[in-house]
């Protein structure tokens, strides 16, 4: 860290990132009841980060977070998201019939739930991970934001 | 969105507000060089539609568009700000007459087109009366997510929802293939400071993005 700049910035952000890694979660598993869902979750992770690497720097980011492990959670995601139908049809429904995971009767909503769930498990984790290597490309192609950049 | 029929005056009033304010940011952004500026405003304006959506009743658009539109894209455009001249070139005045008259024209057309829309909140509208209506009616039995939004979203429609992450993920794959995946500069800054960095990052940020 050189000299004292952006010291407020630093401070800030580091009080700010937890709450909003916090509140991604928050959107994330109170999507069922509220508003929001795994869509803004994601971005909301992906925001946190990003913030990281404009006030901490792209290369501790990147040490923490590296590019090859957003890009293997985004396409995670993909094969989360299709698994849950892939799981479906082996339990003798349709693709992404979530009443069939749990071979239950039509009333019963645990399959529902668990498929809702798991969808949007792939999405965050689809989302956050897509928005996280678009970041990582533009950001990699300059080593630095210098201070006047600002 | 032309008439406002759920609140009285003083909701009127705030929509004319807001509508005001993001006539004024397009234009200060239309009128502006400086990149910077302008990737901030907007922000602004993402951020003031986003309250503007929240206001006619669109909680979940107005999230995603402050999630999206202010948070994401500003970031986004920062990044793309970085790799060019900070400041637009400046334009011969009158030499834009062209696509002013196809922006006016289109923009008349719109309004014209506005006059059939239904009124905001109109309950014989297509939009809730057919099958909108069904997912609210059948929504409880079927699935008992109280929230219709996220069981459209991932139950009803859920093919769609699935092509809508392949979408994404697409996106950011094209973005990577074309700009590479920054590990470049991520090799070059090992490469000069062998040393770990002066601030290491917290431990959770991995099981973060997992």
């Amino acid at each position: 860290m050189k000299g004292d700049h952006h010291m407020i910035l630093r401070v800030i952000a580091k009080c700010l990132i937890p709450l909003i890694v916090i509140y991604g979660f928050y959107v994330q598993f109170h999507g069922e009841v509220g508003a929001g869902g795994a869509f803004q979750a994601g971005i909301v992770l992906a925001v946190a980060l990003i913030l990281n690497a404009l006030v901490f720097g792209l290369t501790p980011t990147m040490r923490a977070v590296p590019p090859w492990l957003a890009r293997s959670v985004a396409a995670v995601g993909v094969l989360i998201y299709a698994g849950v139908g892939v799981w479906a049809m082996l339990m003798g429904g349709q693709y992404l019939e979530y009443q069939a995971l749990f071979g239950e009767p039509p009333g019963g909503h645990d399959g529902q739930h668990a498929g809702i769930i798991l969808v949007e498990l792939g999405v965050l984790c689809a989302v956050s991970g897509a928005m996280t290597t678009i970041f990582y490309a533009l950001a990699g192609r300059v080593a630095e934001i210098r201070d006047e950049d600002w | 969105m032309t008439e406002i029929q759920m609140g009285g005056t003083g909701t009127a009033l705030i929509n004319i507000l807001f509508l005001g304010i993001l006539f004024v940011v397009a234009l200060a952004i239309a009128r502006l060089r400086s990149l910077f500026a302008i990737v901030m405003l907007s922000g602004v304006y993402s951020l003031v539609s986003a309250a503007w959506y929240i206001l006619v009743d669109a909680v979940d658009v107005g999230f995603t568009e402050a999630a999206v539109g202010a948070g994401m894209s500003t970031a986004v455009l920062l990044g793309a700000m970085l790799l060019t001249a900070r400041t637009a070139k400046p334009e011969k005045p009158f030499s834009r007459i062209g696509p002013f008259v196809v922006c006016l024209a289109a923009g008349i057309m719109l309004i014209y087109a506005t006059i059939d829309l239904p009124a905001l909140g109109d309950p014989n509208s297509p939009a809730n009366a057919g099958v909108g209506l069904t997912y609210l009616q059948i929504n409880w039995h079927d699935t008992g997510v109280p929230n219709v939004v996220t069981s459209v979203l991932a139950s009803y429609r859920g093919f769609d929802t699935l092509g809508e992450t392949a979408v994404v993920f697409t996106a950011g794959l094209a973005v990577a293939l074309l700009l590479g995946f920054g590990e470049r500069s991520l090799a070059e800054t090992l490469r000069n400071a062998p040393k770990p960095g002066a601030r290491p990052a917290p431990a959770r940020k991995d099981g973060e993005a997992s």
